[in-house]
C-alpha cells in the first residue's frame, strides 16, 4: 500500500511538476519568445544572463519569474477579495488535474508481451502495472473534459470579481466561448467513442496499433479525419489562445478577465493558459494520433507486412521499445503544441459573434453529421 | 395558477445599456481619443467622441515663432510621416512670397513626401493587423517602415523630427548614394508588400474582421469633408495630388485607388495601392531629376553664402535680418493644401507682413475625420472600434495640434 502511495506521488511529481511544468513554463519563452521573434524577423530576449551565460533566453524567464513573484499583489478598490484571489486556482488546478489520467506509455507488463495477429498486445504470465499514468480510470475521458469545464468557472468569476467593466465583458466571453466550443468538442469525440467503444484513454492508444491491409496504422486521424480537425479548433477555442483569444483580446477590452490581475496570480492565470495548450496537444495525441504508439514499433519486435524482427533480444527489446514509445508521445504532443503556437502568431484574432457563429453554425452541425456518419458506418460493418 | 407562471417573464426585469469609458489610456485609442461608449451587450449604440488630449497649443506656438521656426512644429503634426508636413507648410509660405523654388528642390520633395508616405501607410496598416491580433503582420510592415526611416535618417540627419524643409528650399541635397540605397530598400519594400497581402488579404478572418466594418457612404464622406484614403475607399476619386498637382506630380504617372464599399477592406486595400504608386513615383523622379541647386536665390529667403556672410558687411546683415527678424512675408492671406499623409492637410496662413505669422491654421485631416467617427462606430460591435478605428488613421499629433 505505501508503496503505491509513493509511487503515484513519484509519478504526479515528474508528470505534473517535471513534464507539465516544464513544458508549459518553457513553452512561455521558447514558444512565445524564441519562436514568435524567429517567425517576426526579431532577435528575441538575450539581454539577462547567469554568469556570463544566456542560453535560449533562459535567465529572461527566470527574471521574469521572480518579477511576478516579488510585484505587489493589487486587489482593486471594490472587488471581491476572497474571489479574486480564488479565481486564479480554479483556473490552474483544472489545467493540471486534467494530467491524471493522461497515459505516456502502456501498462508496464511484468510477464512477456505478446503481440497478436489483431496487433493486439497481450500480457503473458504476468500482470498489468500501471506505471506510465498518473491514475488509471477507464472513463478517462469523461473525467478529463469534467475537469477541463471546471476552468470556466475560474475566468467568470475572475471578471466578475474584479469590479471592472473590461473584466466583466472578458469573463463573459470566455463562458460563452468554453460552454459553446465544450459542445462540438464532445459531439466530435462522439464518433471515435462509437468505434473505440471505450473511455479509457489508455485503452484507446493501444487500439490505435493495429496495422490496416497491415501497413496503414489506425489512428484516430484515419478512422476520423473531420473530428481530428473539429477537436483541434474546438480544443484551440477552449485553451483561449489565438486566434480564439478574443476574451482577453487585447485591443478592444484591455486584457479581458486579466486586467486586474498582478503578480503570481497574473502568472497562474498565464501558466494555465499554456498548461491547457499542453493539455489539449497530449488529448488529442491520445485520441487521434496513437497516444504512444509508433507504427510498425510492438513491445515484442518491429512488424510490417507479415515480417517480423526483434532487434538486441526479447527483453532488451521491451525496455527500448517503453523508452522509445514514452519519447513518441512526449514528441507528439510538442509538434501539437508548436503546431498551435504557429497558428497563434499568423493569424488575426476573431470577432466575439463571429467565433460563436463558428461554434454553433459550422462546428456543431458537422460534428453532428460525422457523428451520423461514423454511426452508419459502425453499424453497417 | 398556470398564469401565475408566466408573469415574471412579462415583467421588465430592470436593465439599462452599460456606458463604458474607452480611453484616453486604452490599448486601442493611441493617438490619446476618449470615447465613452453606450453599449448593449457588446453593440455599440451611442458613442461620444472627445478629443484634445494631445493639444500642444499648435497655432499659437507658431505665432510667437518665426516663419523658418514653424518647421519643428510641424514635425510634430503628423509624427508618422513628418516630411509631408514640412513642405505642405514650405509651399503655403512660398505661395504667400510668390517665390518660385528651383526644379531639383520640388523633385526631392516629390521623393521625400512618398517615401514618407510609404511610412505613414506601413504604420498604418502594420498597427491594423496588431490590433486585430496578427502581431507578425505587424513586424514585418514595421521592418518596411525602418528602412524607409533609414533613408529619411541618411537624408535628413533625423528619423522622426527631421526639419528638413526650408522656405524656397530644402535643408540639405540627397546624398549621393541614395539612388543605390533606394534600389535596396525598394526590393525589400516589395518582397514586404507580397507577404503582407499573403498574411492578410485573403485570410478569412481578416476578412470577416474588415468587409462590411466601418463603412463610410461616399455622401456622408462629403459632408463630413472626410479626404484622402477615408474618403477615396468610398469611390470618390478626391487626390490633391491628381487633382491640383504641385511639386513634380503633375509629370509623373501614378494611379488614385478608389474603393467600392468604403469599408474597413477597402481603406487597407488603397493603402496598399498606394504603396506601390508611391514606389513608382519615387522611381520616376529619381529617373526624371537632374542635378542643380536645391534652394532658391531670392535674397529675400535665402541665407547667403558662409563666403559673403565673413566677407562682406551686406552678407553679414543680411544674414543676421533673416535669422533674427525672420523671413519678410508680404502681408495677405493664402490657403495651401497638399495631401499628407491621411488627406488633404490644408495650410490657412494670415500674414501682417512681419516676420512672423499672423496666424496658422491647419486643416488637419485627422480631426476631420474624428468629426463623423461616431457614425462608423454606432451599431457595430465593440470589436469593430478596433480595425476602424486603425483605417481612419487617426495621429493624435494632428488631431489634437
Amino acid at each position: 500500500m505505501m508503496v503505491e502511495v509513493l509511487i503515484s506521488l513519484v509519478k504526479i511529481f515528474v508528470i505534473v511538476l517535471g513534464f507539465v511544468m516544464a513544458v508549459a513554463g518553457l513553452l512561455t519563452l521558447l514558444g512565445d519568445r524564441k519562436q514568435s521573434s524567429k517567425i517576426q524577423n526579431r532577435v528575441g530576449p538575450n539581454r539577462a544572463k547567469i554568469l556570463g551565460i544566456g542560453v535560449l533566453g533562459i535567465p529572461h524567464f527566470l527574471a521574469d519569474g521572480l518579477k511576478l513573484v516579488l510585484k505587489e499583489n493589487i486587489v482593486p478598490a471594490g472587488a471581491n477579495r476572497f474571489l479574486h484571489t480564488l479565481a486564479p486556482v480554479l483556473v490552474l488546478a483544472p489545467a493540471l488535474i486534467g494530467w491524471a489520467v493522461i497515459p505516456f506509455m502502456d501498462h508496464y507488463c511484468t510477464g512477456t508481451m505478446q503481440t497478436t495477429a489483431e496487433y493486439t498486445e497481450i500480457c503473458v504470465g504476468g500482470e498489468w502495472k500501471n506505471y506510465f499514468s498518473i491514475m488509471h480510470l477507464n472513463a478517462g475521458l469523461l473525467f478529463a473534459f469534467a475537469i477541463a469545464a471546471i476552468s470556466v468557472y475560474g475566468a467568470a468569476i475572475a471578471g466578475w470579481a474584479s469590479n471592472s467593466k473590461y473584466s466583466l465583458l472578458g469573463g463573459l466571453r470566455s463562458s460563452a466561448q468554453m460552454i459553446s466550443y465544450e459542445v462540438s468538442m464532445g459531439l466530435s469525440l462522439a464518433g471515435i467513442l462509437l468505434i473505440y467503444g471505450t473511455l479509457d484513454l489508455n485503452e484507446m492508444a493501444r487500439m490505435q496499433g493495429y496495422l490496416l491491409w497491415d501497413w496503414l496504422p489506425m489512428w484516430g486521424v484515419v478512422v476520423q479525419p473531420l473530428a481530428f480537425f473539429l477537436f483541434f479548433l474546438a480544443g484551440m477555442a477552449e485553451t483561449k489562445r489565438a486566434p480564439f483569444d478574443l476574451p482577453e483580446g487585447e485591443s478592444e477590452i484591455v486584457a479581458g478577465y486579466l486586467t486586474e490581475y498582478s503578480t503570481m496570480k497574473f502568472a497562474g492565470m498565464q501558466l494555465a493558459e499554456y498548461a491547457a495548450t499542453v493539455f489539449i496537444a497530449a488529448l488529442i495525441a491520445v485520441i487521434f494520433l496513437g497516444g504512444w504508439q509508433i507504427p510498425y514499433v510492438y513491445a515484442d519486435g518491429i512488424r510490417i507486412f507479415d515480417n517480423h524482427w526483434v532487434p538486441f533480444g526479447e527483453q532488451a527489446w521491451y525496455w527500448i521499445s517503453i523508452f522509445l514509445r514514452v519519447h513518441a508521445m512526449i514528441f507528439k504532443i510538442l509538434v501539437l503544441v508548436w503546431l498551435q503556437f504557429m497558428m497563434r502568431w499568423t493569424l488575426p484574432r476573431f470577432r466575439y459573434d463571429q467565433v460563436m457563429t463558428l461554434g454553433w453554425k459550422i462546428l456543431l452541425p458537422l460534428s453532428i453529421a460525422n457523428l451520423f456518419v461514423t454511426a452508419l458506418i459502425v453499424t453497417l460493418l | 395558477m398556470a398564469e401565475d407562471i408566466y408573469k415574471p417573464i412579462d415583467q421588465d426585469i430592470h436593465s439599462e445599456p452599460m456606458i463604458l469609458q474607452m480611453g484616453p489610456s486604452h490599448p486601442a485609442t493611441h493617438g490619446t481619443v476618449r470615447f465613452t461608449l453606450t453599449l448593449e451587450g457588446e453593440k455599440v449604440i451611442k458613442c461620444e467622441t472627445e478629443v484634445g488630449y494631445l493639444h500642444r497649443g499648435f497655432e499659437k506656438e507658431c505665432e510667437e515663432a518665426t516663419w523658418t521656426q514653424v518647421f519643428p512644429y510641424t514635425d510634430r503634426l503628423n509624427y508618422v510621416s513628418p516630411l509631408l508636413n514640412n513642405f505642405g507648410y514650405a509651399l503655403a509660405v512660398e505661395r504667400l512670397l510668390g517665390i518660385e523654388v528651383p526644379e531639383r528642390c520640388d523633385w526631392i520633395r516629390t521623393i521625400m513626401g512618398e517615401l514618407s508616405r510609404l511610412s505613414d501607410h506601413l504604420t498604418c496598416i502594420g498597427a491594423g493587423g496588431l490590433e486585430l491580433g496578427a502581431m507578425t503582420a505587424f513586424l514585418y510592415a514595421i521592418e518596411g517602415r525602418e528602412l524607409v526611416w533609414d533613408l529619411i535618417e541618411q537624408v535628413t540627419g533625423a528619423r522622426l523630427t527631421v526639419s528638413y524643409g526650408r522656405i524656397g528650399g530644402l535643408k540639405d541635397d540627397l546624398t549621393p548614394d541614395f539612388a543605390e540605397r533606394w534600389a535596396y530598400t525598394r526590393e525589400r519594400l516589395i518582397e514586404i508588400h507580397e507577404t503582407t497581402h499573403k498574411l492578410l488579404t485573403r485570410n478569412r478572418i481578416f476578412l470577416d474582421r474588415m468587409e462590411g466594418t466601418g463603412v463610410i457612404t461616399p455622401e456622408m464622406g462629403v459632408s463630413y469633408g472626410y479626404t484622402g484614403v477615408c474618403l477615396r475607399s468610398t469611390g470618390v476619386a478626391y487626390d490633391v495630388r491628381k487633382d491640383h498637382p504641385y511639386f513634380k506630380y503633375g509629370e509623373v504617372d501614378f494611379d488614385v485607388p478608389v474603393g467600392k464599399h468604403g469599408d474597413n477592406m477597402d481603406r487597407y486595400l488603397c493603402r496598399m495601392e498606394e504603396l506601390v504608386q508611391s514606389i513608382r513615383i519615387i522611381d520616376q523622379c529619381l529617373a526624371k531629376m537632374k542635378p542643380g541647386p536645391i534652394n532658391t536665390d531670392d535674397p529675400r529667403v535665402a541665407l547667403p553664402s558662409k563666403d559673403k556672410v565673413y566677407n562682406t558687411i551686406e552678407g553679414m546683415i543680411s544674414h543676421f535680418k533673416i535669422i533674427f527678424e525672420g523671413v519678410q512675408v508680404p502681408a495677405g492671406e493664402v490657403y495651401s493644401y497638399t495631401e499628407g499623409g491621411n488627406g488633404e492637410l490644408g495650410f490657412y496662413i494670415v500674414s501682417n507682413g512681419t516676420g512672423k505669422p499672423w496666424k496658422i491654421h491647419v486643416r488637419s485631416p485627422s480631426l476631420i475625420v474624428m468629426g463623423g467617427i461616431h457614425k462608423l462606430f454606432e451599431g457595430g460591435l465593440l470589436a469593430d472600434i478596433i480595425p476602424t478605428f486603425d483605417t481612419v488613421n487617426m495621429i493624435g499629433g494632428e488631431c489634437d495640434k
